[in-house]
């Protein structure tokens, strides 16, 4: 005490200073920390996310042409193999005619650009703001969301209306001829 | 508090009174808070809904603790849950009607003390706290009732959750994670349903809560009034009880009347059909559409439909209708008018009610397809809603020359019945000497 009364009012910061800050910061880590699992608990749970663990797909029911809907994270997710028409429609398509130009060839690649045979592996959320767009057979339109109207052509590009970006392509890969892993591009 | 003078003061008369009165005097801030508080003489109808709105959290409050009793938040069985409700619980049907119908009339009543506070100008110094805790019921009204709307798991419960919950995925990077840990999964689901269901009961507190500190700060100030002019003198206020009491009375009776309408004639008349369908992650709703009191800022969120600078359609959206309802709290500090109440201001008065009208048709913009003329109409109202805020308000408060303000509220309101033929006003010396302060 003696010491911190004759130092000089308002001037270098005293040891009792220094014990003021370190325990107001010493408090503040204990309510972060405290604070954390009472945040942390509403990510998703261990059940949620097993339940996130790629799934297996057998593709030999689908006729070419055919379209199904599969569900990988609760979200709803377009499996459809192409004809060799509706293929050529959508690479009949210039940068000019979409938001988000990206060669059709590519989205229909799977890992390392490996030949699908013409499967189409897409989001079923429409990147607007979320509905599940209706499968159109109208090449080269493929899908179309009857939320605020974008129009998506087969391999999923946005064409026109509201959405910004096209579908997204799930994690998938071949695990042979007619077995589909979508959630993960490794076998 | 020096300005207002209290018309009489509580003095208990019994024994017990007196006793409790020395210990925790809660029955002195009743009567204080309630009965002996001095109101303006002149407040109109407009000043009924604050009554009103209390009256309607006890009855969402009280009807939502009893549904509780009866829903079950999981995703399978919650949707059974509101029919065992409907079918089967005894007086289910109005309960749960009660509370469905009662939130719109909280909005209803919400949005038209809003406006009344807009009009007369009751947040200018020294109400902005008023206003701004006042504001924070807004949002906390929202919160609760957009929870409350996912309860009953139908297809707009689900696809109107996943479409706001889908605004956070506007944000780069931090938007993804957010969304997933409020919706505690990668899409809703049955722990978006619990999570909600135990806010929903949550945040009522809360905004009771809130109200109790709105209540308190707007006892520090007292009322404004339609004439914006602060308390003076006695004359110019009346005992809460009976004065306030009986007004407030009257309209919370005609208001509930209109309201017992709608739950007992036509209790879905506001509600979307597509929600008595069970939730569906497969299939969307051919038109998902927010509830009417959504539909306005519904309509901002859609009207960006183009990038500004590295901000893309789609956060440029949510930045707008998240803006909307930010621009509400610095109104105090955007109205550089001097003048309070509109009914001196000509100019503000046409602003206002255009404000108005403009408001309402944002929200049937709302409801309309996001396509063709309506995107370029939501543009422009979008527009005049911001305009009215960050331009109107700043800049008429500059340029405009309002009329002839009275010098106290006994003044004006002499002056208003001389007016209409009504006796012969009589200044009295006290208020016009009080008034030069």
């Amino acid at each position: 005490m003696t010491d911190a009364t004759q130092e000089p009012e308002g001037e270098l910061p005293t040891r009792r200073d220094f014990i003021y800050v370190a325990t107001g910061m010493m408090g503040a880590v204990g309510a972060a920390a405290v604070a954390w699992p009472f945040i942390d608990q509403m990510r998703p749970d261990a059940a949620v996310r097993a339940a996130g663990l790629p799934i297996e797909v057998d593709l030999s029911a689908i006729e070419p042409g055919g379209t199904i809907v599969v569900t990988w994270r609760s979200k709803p997710y377009f499996i459809r193999q192409l004809l060799d028409d509706e293929i050529a429609a959508a690479d009949t398509l210039g940068e000019g005619d979409m938001k988000e130009y990206v060669p059709a060839a590519e989205r229909i690649a799977g890992p390392d650009g490996a030949d699908t045979n013409n499967w189409v592996i897409v989001s079923a959320t429409c990147t607007h703001l979320g509905c599940v767009p209706n499968t159109v057979d109208n090449a080269p339109e493929g899908w179309f969301c009857p939320c605020h109207g974008s129009v998506f052509d087969m391999v999923g590009r946005i064409l026109r209306g509201p959405a910004a970006t096209n579908l997204p392509l799930p994690p998938y890969v071949f695990a042979d001829e007619s077995t589909l892993i979508v959630g993960s591009d490794q076998v | 508090m020096s300005k207002l003078e209290h018309h009489g003061t509580y003095t208990p008369t019994t024994g017990v009174g007196k006793w409790i009165d020395a210990r925790m005097p809660l029955p002195r801030l009743m009567y204080d808070s309630f009965v002996a508080y001095p109101v303006p003489r002149n407040l109109n109808y407009a000043y009924t809904f604050g009554g009103i709105l209390s009256i309607f959290l006890v009855i969402q409050i009280l009807t939502g603790v009893v549904l509780a009793m009866h829903y079950v938040p999981d995703a399978t069985k919650a949707f059974d849950s509101v029919e065992h409700i409907m079918r089967d619980v005894n007086s289910g049907w109005l309960m749960r009607y009660m509370h469905q119908n009662g939130a719109h009339f909280f909005f209803l009543a919400v949005y038209l003390h809003i406006f009344r506070g807009l009009y007369y100008g009751s947040y200018k110094a020294p109400r902005e706290l008023l206003w701004i805790l006042g504001c924070i019921i807004y949002l906390l009204m929202m919160a609760t009732a957009f929870m409350g709307y996912v309860l009953p798991w139908g297809q707009m419960s689900f696809w109107g959750a996943t479409v706001i919950t889908g605004f956070f995925t506007a944000f780069p990077v931090i938007g993804v994670p957010i969304q997933e840990l409020l919706l505690g999964g990668f899409a809703v689901g049955d722990p978006t349903l619990n999570r909600f269901f135990s806010l929903h009961y949550l945040l009522p507190f809360m905004i009771a809560g809130v109200v109790i500190l709105h209540v308190w700060a707007l006892h520090v100030t007292g009322q404004t009034n339609p004439t914006g002019i602060e308390v003076k003198s006695k004359t110019d206020t009346v005992p809460f009880t009976p004065y306030a009491t009986i007004k407030d009375a009257f309209a919370l009776i005609v208001f509930l009347a209109v309201y017992a309408y709608f739950v007992f004639y036509m209790p879905n008349f506001l509600g979307h059909a597509d929600n008595y369908i069970p939730a569906d992650p497969m299939v969307t709703p051919a038109h998902i559409v927010p509830e009417w009191y959504f539909l306005p800022f519904y309509a901002i969120l859609r009207a960006i439909t183009f990038d500004i600078g590295p901000i893309s359609a789609k956060l440029g959206g949510v930045i707008a209708m998240f803006g909307s309802i930010a621009v509400l709290f610095i109104v105090p500090w955007l109205d550089t008018s001097k003048v309070r109440s509109a009914v001196y201001r000509p100019w503000f008065k046409l602003f206002f009610w255009v404000f108005v009208i403009n408001s309402v048709f944002l929200g049937w913009l709302g409801s309309q397809p996001a396509e063709g003329v309506y995107v370029a109409l939501a543009q422009l109202s979008t527009a005049i809603y911001f305009g009215f805020f960050l331009v109107v308000m700043p800049v008429l408060g500059l340029v405009e020359k309002p009329r002839r303000v009275p010098n106290s509220i006994t003044e004006a309101v002499l002056e208003r019945s001389a007016g209409s033929g009504g006796g012969s006003p009589q200044l009295g010396d006290a208020t016009a000497s009080a008034d030069k302060s």
